[in-house]
């Protein structure tokens, strides 16, 4: 590999690479939780973005508060974020199933505005530090590039993580359960199946996944109220392009559109921030139901 | 009745105006100008996207783009180009309306929920090239803009002669989108949100409706964000930024969504809040939160919906 490809050295190619890899994974993660979310309740989680940075900070509460660090953290921050979203779905978003779709959007805006301000007055917007787990600090040379451990790591957690969500979703009884009552609820209740019960933890479930890549993204972002409010936008942007129809899509769109931008900061730095935006006008161009989407 | 109801303007309304146009013309000599001119800014801004949302039933979540690009090509116009504040004001609006087009012809292809985030993601796209362009400023925005003089003969460095200008132009703005949801395209878009396979098979071309109504919406958007850079000299990325969309929703939740008169009064309290709040800090941005659980939960009228359902007229 001591070749130029393009004039650029490989070891920048390879960087920019795993760097877009790694935006790929987390894309994916909270796409997949979006798609999940929107499968049942027909709502648009907007609040995703703030429960990321929950995750992230619940990792971070854990480890300076009481002393407990990433490993169960990784376990707990998405366990207790799942239970919020529990609450929240119980108290508020259940209340809104039978109204217009766009209801549930500008309530979890609304919660999102008040999670996010929450933490901006108790810890500023400088951002905290998160260490890397030690069993994860240092990296490997891979002869052509270095890698660092963690980020190794963050695409192979993230990898597992979407291919069990996939395989329970397709390939389980529960989430034979779940796919039912995405296409009929009233009949799949009919069957003796507790649909309500069956909404409330798919809500938990997708939110949950947030709250992991929350704790995932806390040792390599530092940990920031502001963190999920931007990056939930593009993601939104991934949504659109990848079309919510299939849990496989969302994943898989998650890790393209990471890569491509990736590529984009290597090849047109100046573009990399708008390139996903630019596909979606295209995709909504010449296909607007999305790459995986089912037409309306 | 009804017909002069759905196309004229009516008694009860007009005397509204009215009464809003005196409140108006004596308000600067009350209250800090500048105030107010921000306040009638946000109010025309919430009544374009009412426009768009109320009666055209789309909800775009990226009206920010309209408003701060208008904002920031007005800006330039009159510092760059050394415009007059009305042609800068025309260039902005222009840019807006353009805009508009292309945003809006991509994502009327949207539906419902994907609407909403397309219109968003666009908007984002919006603010990075306001951070990356070189024509604007990048963090600080365009900075000290002048005021100049209108038609190149009255001089806006005064706070009154500027004020009474802010007012025409907004006033102006939202009876012409008084006049456009009282109009027979303003029956066509509700006979579509009512109701859009209808309005398709009795032989309207939808598409064509919405993409009017979009382009009209994010037009007087820009108005409203061209005239807000004229009057605090500044374009800065608070006005591309994804909570400046939110904030024209809450507007127009808390007003009412679909009434005349909701948008101002949320443009007032929202402003209003900001105003007074403001060394709270982030506590503004909780308490726009709770408004919006709130009014989703509780309040989905809005204040001046709940006021019409009382008297039992359409405010």
């Amino acid at each position: 590999m001591m070749f130029e490809l393009l004039g650029i050295p490989p070891q920048v190619l390879m960087g920019q690479l795993l760097l877009g890899l790694i935006n790929g994974s987390f894309y994916a993660v909270l796409s997949l939780g979006l798609a999940v979310i929107f499968g049942l309740l027909n709502i648009i989680n907007f609040a995703h973005g703030a429960l990321y940075m929950m995750g992230a900070f619940v990792a971070w509460m854990l480890l300076n508060y009481f002393g407990i660090g990433y490993w169960w953290a990784l376990i707990l921050a998405p366990l207790m974020v799942g239970a919020f979203g529990i609450v929240l779905e119980r108290t508020m978003l259940s209340r809104l199933y039978k109204l217009d779709h766009l209801y549930g959007l500008l309530l979890t805006f609304g919660l999102a505005l008040i999670i996010q301000g929450l933490f901006r007055n108790y810890y500023g917007i400088s951002g905290l530090p998160y260490q890397i787990p030690a069993a994860l600090s240092g990296g490997t040379n891979l002869g052509f590039m270095f890698l660092p451990n963690y980020r190794a790591w963050v695409v192979v957690a993230s990898a597992v993580v979407c291919f069990g969500a996939w395989f329970m979703i397709e390939k389980t009884r529960l989430g034979a359960y779940l796919r039912a009552a995405t296409e009929n609820p009233t009949l799949v209740g009919a069957f003796g199946i507790n649909v309500p019960l069956l909404v409330m933890l798919t809500y938990g479930f997708g939110v949950a996944l947030a709250g992991f890549a929350g704790v995932l993204a806390a040792p390599i972002y530092s940990v920031n109220p502001n963190m999920g409010a931007d990056l939930i936008i593009v993601v939104f942007a991934v949504v659109v392009i990848g079309g919510m129809g299939s849990i496989m899509g969302a994943i898989l769109t998650g890790y393209m559109l990471g890569l491509v931008e990736g590529l984009a900061r290597v090849f047109y730095p100046e573009g990399s921030a708008v390139v996903i935006f630019v596909i979606m006008a295209i995709v909504l161009l010449i296909r607007p139901e999305g790459l995986c989407g089912r037409a309306a | 009745m009804m017909v002069s109801e759905a196309t004229g303007m009516s008694k009860l309304h007009m005397a509204i105006f009215a009464v809003l146009l005196a409140f108006l013309v004596a308000l600067p000599f009350f209250v800090y100008p500048v105030f107010a001119m921000k306040v009638m800014c946000f109010a025309l801004f919430a009544a374009a996207f009412n426009l768009l949302l109320g009666f055209g039933g789309l909800l775009s979540f990226g009206h920010a783009a309209y408003f701060g690009g208008a904002s920031y090509v007005a800006a330039h116009a009159a510092k760059v180009w050394g415009l007059t504040p009305e042609l800068a004001v025309l260039c902005g609006t222009a840019a807006a309306a353009v805009l508009g087009l292309v945003i809006g012809s991509l994502a009327i292809r949207r539906q419902g929920i994907y609407f909403a985030m397309v219109t968003l993601a666009f908007a984002q796209m919006i603010y990075f090239l306001a951070l990356q362009l070189p024509f604007t400023g990048g963090e600080d925005g365009l900075q000290s803009v002048p005021r100049g003089r209108l038609f190149g003969i009255f001089s806006l460095q005064d706070s009154l002669p500027l004020y009474f200008f802010v007012l025409a132009v907004t006033l102006g703005g939202i009876l012409f989108l008084y006049r456009v949801v009282h109009s027979p395209f303003g029956q066509v878009l509700k006979a579509i949100r009512e109701n859009e396979p209808r309005a398709i098979s009795l032989g309207y071309d939808v598409n064509r409706y919405k993409l009017m109504v979009f382009v009209l919406s994010a037009t007087f958007a820009g108005l409203a964000g061209a005239v807000k850079s004229q009057v605090f000299q500044l374009a800065s990325l608070t006005d591309v930024h994804w909570s400046m969309s939110g904030e024209v929703v809450l507007m127009a939740l808390l007003g009412g969504m679909g009434t005349i008169f909701g948008p101002l009064v949320g443009a007032a309290i929202v402003v209003s809040m900001q105003n007074y709040f403001a060394t709270f800090g982030a506590w503004v941005t909780v308490m726009q939160g709770v408004i919006f659980v709130l009014g989703v939960l509780l309040f989905r009228e809005g204040l001046i919906g709940v006021l019409s359902r009382w008297l039992k007229r359409p405010l």
